[in-house]
């Protein structure tokens, strides 16, 4: 498209100042963590590994990041084929009752996360759920679902039913056809949703401050208890490695593989 | 009168209806039981103790510390939600006529700190704001300042913090609308004799409107919800609402109360989306993320 000069060079420069206010908070966050100061500094004097010893040396963050690999892990391995059976079916069916079903498994992302945590705690409080393991995957079950349902019918709408049909018109039965035909081809985005609901549950903090406890307290529950009180660079070393986790399961998430390998 | 043929087709339809409906269940359960279900009991808890009352509404709406957080709620969403707007639509814009290995780039450094832990980015923004931190080290070296400047644990902090979280929600839907509007259309502008300014504000901008109001609905829903962020860096004085709610449960105990504000603020939440659909579907604000 024509555009002025000065048009565009108003827009360039805006938009690498509204890029550098995105990225430079998460970029800044790693040269801190090797600092070997007491206190944060930018940028920091001498580097060490000091608060990474600490992370790994304190028994109790070391029990928080199992309690947070843990959960996360449960977490997919359930929500998954909850979200892509759930996904399959809204796509296949026509029946209108499976739209009212779709809005009904987008509400996590549709409700204040605050109340459905009050909300939760609540109810885990009379079953005798609350400080559980089991209570804390649930509720990241719960939470995750919406990635992989939404992810999981995008690629089911590229998809071809047809090819399921053909396969079963030569004899295989449903679910063979389904495994055999369908799932190759949307692995893709069962995959991605997946990450997604493995990092939504590293990443998930304010279900975790109401309905978690004892020994069962993830990561960020810890880390939020610790901001509240006072900046411990251990949580910059925390911060960068949780980053890091993120960034390469993202990556993992969004590089399709090419077609036809 | 019914075939055959045609009754082993609705016998065929219904056990169809009935392995799609058992397909979807386990994933419709897990989220009855823990979002409907404590949702419903929160609505039925703000109404009923020992009789069904309406006065932890009566409260909300008499005393004052309600009133101001609302007050302050909706502004701060407001604000932020114009912010996101004003920053986000030059980014969505030039993503969307950049070339496109540009407009890849522009695109992955905006999602990537969507995928950032929303405490982690508390937490960075905590560093760089404090009274000790980056920016006023910064501009105290430079000279431009002997104090160091209340740029965090205020309001300030807060709009900052949150507008990090949310300008990608704002970026995103914008992004897909204006990749959607034809190239033509300017072109034709133009050819009729139309500057670029003109062909923008008549053509462009009108067309890309439905983006606009997907990301901005995005935005100050999330705002209003936000609890992280105020509670972290507001400095326990930007009482947002769902600090009002989780002060309720854990100082005060006073689930009716926290109940309440909670029914009120989800309400709030439906009305917006429900008035929002009528214009774009919702499925459409939603699935963008």
């Amino acid at each position: 498209m024509t555009m002025s000069r000065p048009f565009r060079i108003v827009l360039v420069v805006t938009c690498a100042l509204v890029l550098l206010y995105l990225i430079v908070p998460i970029l800044i966050i790693a040269p801190m963590s090797f600092s070997a100061a007491r206190y944060l500094s930018f940028p920091p004097p001498s580097l060490s590994l000091r608060w990474y010893q600490e992370y790994v040396g304190n028994p109790a963050w070391m029990q928080a990041t199992r309690v947070t690999l843990t959960v996360a892990v449960l977490t997919v391995v359930i929500a998954t084929p909850l979200g892509v059976a759930a996904a399959y079916a809204i796509s296949q069916s026509k029946w209108r009752i499976m739209r009212l079903i779709h809005m009904t498994l987008l509400l996590p992302l549709v409700v204040p996360i605050i109340i459905t945590a009050v909300g939760i705690f609540f109810v885990y409080a009379k079953v005798g759920l609350a400080a559980t393991m089991t209570g804390l995957v649930l509720a990241n079950v719960m939470l995750g679902l919406p990635y992989v349902v939404i992810s999981v019918a995008a690629g089911l709408q590229s998809f071809d039913a047809t090819q399921e049909m053909v396969a079963r018109s030569l004899g295989m039965n449903r679910l063979r056809s389904f495994f055999v035909v369908t799932l190759p081809q949307i692995k893709p985005s069962v995959i991605a949703g997946g990450i997604f609901a493995f990092i939504s549950a590293m990443d998930e903090t304010i279900v975790a401050l109401f309905i978690s406890g004892g020994q069962y307290q993830p990561l960020t529950k810890r880390m939020f208890t610790a901001l509240r009180d006072e900046i411990d660079p251990t949580i910059a070393a925390i911060s960068t490695l949780m980053t890091a986790v993120s960034f390469m399961l993202v990556l993992i998430a969004t590089s399709r593989p090419k077609k036809g390998a | 009168m019914s075939s055959p043929v045609q009754d082993l087709s609705v016998l065929h339809q219904r056990r169809e209806q009935r392995l799609m409906l058992a397909l979807a269940l386990p994933a419709l359960l897990v989220i009855l039981l823990l979002v409907v279900l404590p949702v419903g009991w929160l609505a039925w808890q703000s109404v009923y103790h020992n009789g069904f009352t309406l006065e932890n509404y009566r409260r909300i709406w008499s005393e004052d510390i309600y009133w101001r957080s609302f007050a302050l709620t909706f502004q701060i969403s407001l604000l932020v939600t114009l912010l996101a707007l004003l920053l986000g639509y030059p980014i969505a814009y030039a993503a969307s006529i950049a070339p496109k290995r540009w407009g890849i780039i522009i695109l992955a450094l905006v999602v990537l700190p969507f995928w950032t832990s929303v405490l982690v980015r508390a937490y960075a923004w905590l560093a760089l704001l404090q009274r000790t931190g980056v920016i006023n080290q910064l501009l105290r070296q430079l000279g431009l300042i002997d104090e160091p400047l209340a740029l965090v644990h205020n309001t300030f902090g807060t709009v900052v913090a949150t507008l990090h979280i949310l300008l990608p929600f704002m970026v995103l839907p914008l992004y897909a609308t204006m990749q959607q509007i034809p190239r033509d259309l300017m072109q034709a502008g133009a050819s009729l004799g139309a500057g670029p300014m003109l062909t923008f504000w008549r053509i462009f901008f009108p067309l890309s409107l439905p983006g606009v109001l997907a990301g901005s609905t995005l935005v100050f829903v999330l705002a209003l919800g936000f609890y992280i962020t105020p509670e972290l860096l507001g400095g326990g004085r930007t009482i947002m609402i769902s600090m009002l709610v989780s002060r309720n449960v854990e100082l005060y105990d006073q689930w009716g109360a926290a109940s309440a504000v909670g029914v009120v603020l989800l309400v709030a939440v439906g009305a917006i989306f429900f008035a929002v659909s009528r214009f774009i579907p919702l499925d459409r604000v939603l699935g963008q993320k």
